[in-house]
């Protein structure tokens, strides 16, 4: 995890734009998978939130599902309950997620990982009893239906083949990484991992370190936030299972297996998870999670850094011969 | 209000069993096992094989599920984890997700996804009625159980040369070395100890809290609950937190079942702000 | 397993099968088939692919193709994701399975929008077949089930009930039409408990009802694992010694699981409207063409009379179309289907589109060295009471 390479300037180099021009061409490669592609963008800002939290500011977090859910409820009910403007909606999901995270994060940056660790999982844990008992509201168990969303930008429903869902989840991801990749090369970003590497040493050269990872863990929650928000808005419909344990430990694991620190780590850790998930758990659902469990032990001794981590090790070892 | 109270204590007892081990690793190794739900889980299939397949009585299918689950951990901590003692806390917890989910498919595949039935033997089924109130006798027999293994335990810690070596080796792993302490040995040990422990638990818990593949993610919030309020590294710490959510959880869903699962959590979170390093936390 | 690798080589094989030659009928099966809950789904493709063997797969000179899909459920997320690909990508002509009520809630709209008839073959609230106008259920619905007992206890003496539900929209279903019929007819409800949906822990819900004294426990617990974490709590307590009965719906004695639960079940009286001990020629040779076809499971339950009279239906739409599928003329059909189920005489109430079917009280048995759910009441062509 350290020696993440940071992004050098805020200027992008060409693999970056390639890279982003492949789900472009995906939606008129494969028409049929517009909706897995949908879903695998929400889990992909989804990733990147926690990125910013873990890769980032080095808070080991095992609940950061509760933001999600958090801002995918907001959204649900907003429409479930007449407003169903969609871009507003995600507005207001990223402000009461935020707002949660906010004052969950003075919880969370006191003590240290161990501590860190039970804190987010048991606020994870009690968001989801609250929402099971509050079923009256949240619909409980039986998730939350009757989300309508109106056109939108007033011109494009929400169709069932996932078209507009495919473009409105790509366009908010684009937007949102492009602030996140300004924000990690700035002096704000720099300073956060520098706590990463070494806490103590900071505030020796006045970086107010507290102030730094709230900051940072709302951000991330502001954002895991927007992305319930998406599934939300995108299926119409949503879950209890959205603030659920397995949603933070899944998303932990994408992120790790794509690079963590790296941003595009996020972004390809969750693309390579999802589409694995969907193409082997169709052959074979009950060993999928054998071989995860596999991947997740051979990734810990072999491949730290993730698939981004390996791969600059090997352009490094190939650069130096 | 007694049987409430002794219920409590009884499940209690169960998690202190089980995550006694875990206390043991997390306090000793610095290492966060999440995977040790599964040595439990391992212990309860073992118990269940040895007495439906062969014929093996529930009494002495427990100590031999004590010993193959020790003996499984002693292999995994030789081969795998030892190599992870100095790793961050995120490998750790990577890895033994890794592992988790592994046994849970491994599980499945061997025995199904239902639940295990077991009959326990005629003696240990019904209730007693004393103090005016019915006390099951299953967990009469499970709480004498862990106090039993508990004051073995604390003999062991305290009045063994291994004990000591153990506590030493938990106070300052480096100092230890340098008095000549084996300290591999110690872990090595004290990891197939705990591991045991965890087998004996999860196949004294078959009755109560059931068996399925699922057991190690289902139950894995309940000890590491126990291991973090309870301060890691102690005997005592784990005892008094298990007891404490214990009878809290069984109290909770007698008096007020709307509440049901809430209050655990509740309480741990209030507890964790109250005590951060754990009610009787070593770590500074 | 096996019968996924064999869906996927149907529909391998019908890629390949040259342009001219027939296209299947495409049924798009959605269901649990892993996690806790993977003998929902399981029983139903059994279900299935026992009327295939009893009917064979082709009708009206179309083949029907069953297209397996794994919700790892309850999961309604995934479950609307699949319904949605089902239909656009594999563009099945039926919607089938959802073995959990949020799965097919969440599911509806897509049959909806696409105009497909969506056949239920295990989701049970009340409040499924409202969802779309392209529901059509063919299991049962909790109070279809629940209220029966409530009529049978009152008339044998049971006074004083105390009921335990899991909270769910089936349980709080079923908790509802229990107390309703029980309370008209003149008995008393001592006191309600709702355990969450993944309770591990029966004992001080159990410890609960002891104390509350009442003649008779009613409990709804979905089938499987909490009914047997139910029956242990129950023993361990003695509430049998106390004198409390257990009655319930017939997914406490679930056929799958009846036969590992042990002597403590014995004289249970549930309501329901399958039992593998049937008797009639229908259900003899429906349990013995099971047997052949899933040996691993051991023996047909609810469920899968379920997959088996949604397959059916389809089959027959299939016939009566002459083969040329259409969603809205597929759903009228549907809609008016009578049939000779291995449960008893079925039919669907076309106002509703849920099932019409007779409801047995039944007490389990050893029949044979096994537990059997035994009929030894009945409740006619009982509607659904929760619409």
């Amino acid at each position: 995890m350290s020696g993440a390479a940071p992004l050098a300037s805020g200027r992008w180099r060409r693999a970056e734009i390639a890279f982003w021009l492949v789900p472009v061409a995906c939606y008129f490669l494969f028409p049929g998978y517009r909706v897995l592609g949908s879903q695998v963008f929400i889990a992909a800002l989804f990733a990147l939130s926690l990125d910013l939290v873990l890769g980032y500011a080095g808070i080991l977090s095992l609940g950061h599902a509760a933001y999600f859910g958090l801002g995918a409820y907001a959204a649900g009910l907003l429409a479930a309950h007449g407003w169903g403007e969609p871009l507003s909606g995600l507005v207001a999901a990223a402000a009461i997620a935020a707002a949660a995270g906010y004052l969950a994060s003075f919880l969370v940056v006191r003590g240290e990982d161990l501590a860190r660790l039970m804190v987010t999982l048991g606020l994870g844990l009690l968001l989801y009893e609250a929402a099971n008992r509050g079923a009256g509201v949240t619909g409980g168990v039986d998730g939350l239906s009757g989300v309508s969303m109106d056109r939108l930008l007033g011109a494009f429903p929400f169709d069932l083949a996932g078209d507009t869902a495919y473009v409105y989840s790509l366009a908010v991801l684009f937007a949102l990484f492009v602030f996140t990749r300004r924000l990690a090369s700035s002096p704000f970003g720099l300073s956060l991992r520098a706590i990463r590497e070494n806490r103590a040493r900071m505030p020796a050269i006045g970086a107010p370190v507290r102030r730094r990872l709230v900051a940072a863990f709302t951000l991330g929650a502001a954002m895991a936030g927007v992305a319930g928000a998406l599934l939300a808005q995108t299926t119409q419909f949503v879950g209890l299972d959205t603030l659920g344990f397995h949603r933070s430990a899944e998303v932990l694991i994408m992120l790790v297996l794509g690079g963590a620190g790296r941003l595009y780590g996020a972004l390809i850790g969750t693309a390579v998870f999802m589409i694995a998930q969907d193409r082997l758990a169709e052959l074979d659902p009950v060993y999928w999670q054998f071989w995860l469990g596999l991947l997740l032990v051979l990734l810990v001794f072999f491949a730290r850094g993730g698939i981004l981590g390996a791969a600059e090790a090997i352009a490094r070892r190939a650069g130096r011969r | 209000m007694a049987g409430v109270l002794f219920d409590g204590l009884a499940y209690g007892s169960l998690l202190f069993l089980v995550s006694l081990g875990l206390s043991v690793t997390m306090g000793l190794m610095n290492f966060v096992n999440l995977a040790h739900g599964a040595f439990a889980m391992a212990g309860g299939y073992v118990c269940v094989v040895a007495m439906n397949r062969y014929g093996v009585p529930f009494l002495a299918a427990l100590p031999f599920a004590f010993a193959a689950t020790a003996a499984a951990g002693a292999v995994l901590e030789r081969l795998l984890y030892r190599r992870l003692y100095g790793a961050s806390h995120l490998d750790q917890v990577l890895f033994s997700i890794g592992l988790a989910f592994m046994s849970v498919a491994a599980a499945t595949w061997l025995f199904g996804a239902a639940q295990q039935p077991v009959r326990l033997p005629a003696f240990l089924r019904g209730q007693v009625h004393a103090f005016g109130a019915d006390f099951g006798i299953y967990r009469i027999f499970l709480l004498a159980v862990v106090a039993a293994s508990t004051l073995v335990l604390a003999a062991l810690l305290g009045r063994t040369r291994f004990g000591a070596q153990v506590r030493a080796a938990v106070d300052d792993a480096r100092a230890a070395r340098g008095l000549g302490i084996d300290v591999d040995r110690v872990f090595t040990a004290t990891f197939a100890l705990g591991s045991g422990l965890a087998g004996l638990g999860g196949a004294l818990g078959i009755e109560v809290l059931g068996l399925d593949p699922s057991f190690p993610l289902k139950f894995m919030v309940y000890f590491l609950l126990v291991v973090v309020v309870g301060g890691a590294g102690t005997l005592r710490g784990p005892l008094a937190a298990a007891m404490i959510l214990g009878v809290c959880d069984v109290a909770a869903k007698y008096y007020v079942p709307q509440a049901g699962a809430f209050a655990i959590y509740g309480v741990m979170v209030l507890l964790l702000l109250a005590f951060p390093a754990g009610l009787f936390g070593r770590r500074a | 397993m096996n019968f996924v690798k064999i869906a996927l080589v149907a529909l391998a094989a019908a890629v390949a099968v040259p342009a001219g030659a027939q296209e299947p009928v495409r049924v798009g099966l959605v269901a649990p088939f892993s996690g806790g809950a993977a003998d929902y789904g399981k029983q139903m493709l059994a279900g299935i692919r026992t009327f295939f063997r009893m009917h064979g797969d082709t009708f009206a000179g179309r083949r029907i193709e069953v297209i397996v899909r794994d919700t790892t459920g309850p999961n309604p997320e995934i479950a609307k994701r699949l319904a949605q690909e089902l239909v656009t990508r594999d563009k099945v002509d039926f919607l089938a399975g959802f073995g959990f009520t949020p799965e097919a809630l969440a599911a509806a709209p897509v049959a909806t929008a696409a105009k497909v008839p969506m056949v239920v073959m295990n989701a049970a609230s009340s409040v499924v077949t409202t969802r779309s106008p392209y529901i059509v259920r063919f299991s049962m619905t909790l109070p279809q089930v629940s209220a029966p007992m409530a009529t049978w206890a009152a008339k044998h003496g049971i006074r004083k009930v105390y009921t335990l539900v899991a909270d769910y929209a089936p349980g709080i279903d079923s908790e509802k039409a229990f107390k309703a019929t029980f309370t008209a007819a003149g008995g008393e409800i001592v006191d309600s408990v709702r355990t969450p949906l993944r309770n591990p822990e029966f004992a001080p819900y159990v410890q609960r009802i002891k104390d509350a004294k009442p003649e008779a426990v009613f409990i709804f617990v979905p089938s499987g694992e909490q009914g047997i974490a139910f029956m242990k709590a129950f023993e361990e307590r003695g509430l049998a010694r106390a004198g409390i009965q257990v009655i319930a719906t017939g997914d406490l004695t679930d056929d799958d699981v009846l036969q590992s639960m042990g002597d403590p079940v014995l004289g249970i009286v549930t309501s329901h409207h399958y039992s593998a001990a049937h008797d009639s020629p229908v259900n003899r040779a429906f349990v013995k063409a099971f047997g052949e076809v899933a040996p691993e499971l051991p023996r047909p339950d609810f469920m899968a009379v379920g997959g088996f009279d949604g397959m059916a239906a389809i089959a027959q739409a299939v016939t009566k179309l002459g083969g040329r599928i259409d969603g809205d003329r597929a759903l009228e059909i549907l809609r008016h289907t009578k049939l000779e189920s291995p449960r008893g005489p079925i039919h669907i109430d076309p106002a509703t589109r849920d099932i019409v079917q007779t409801v047995y009280i039944r007490r389990v048995e050893k029949v044979g060295g096994q537990y059997y759910n035994v009929e030894f009441d009945r409740f006619p062509d009982v509607k659904d009471p929760g619409k």
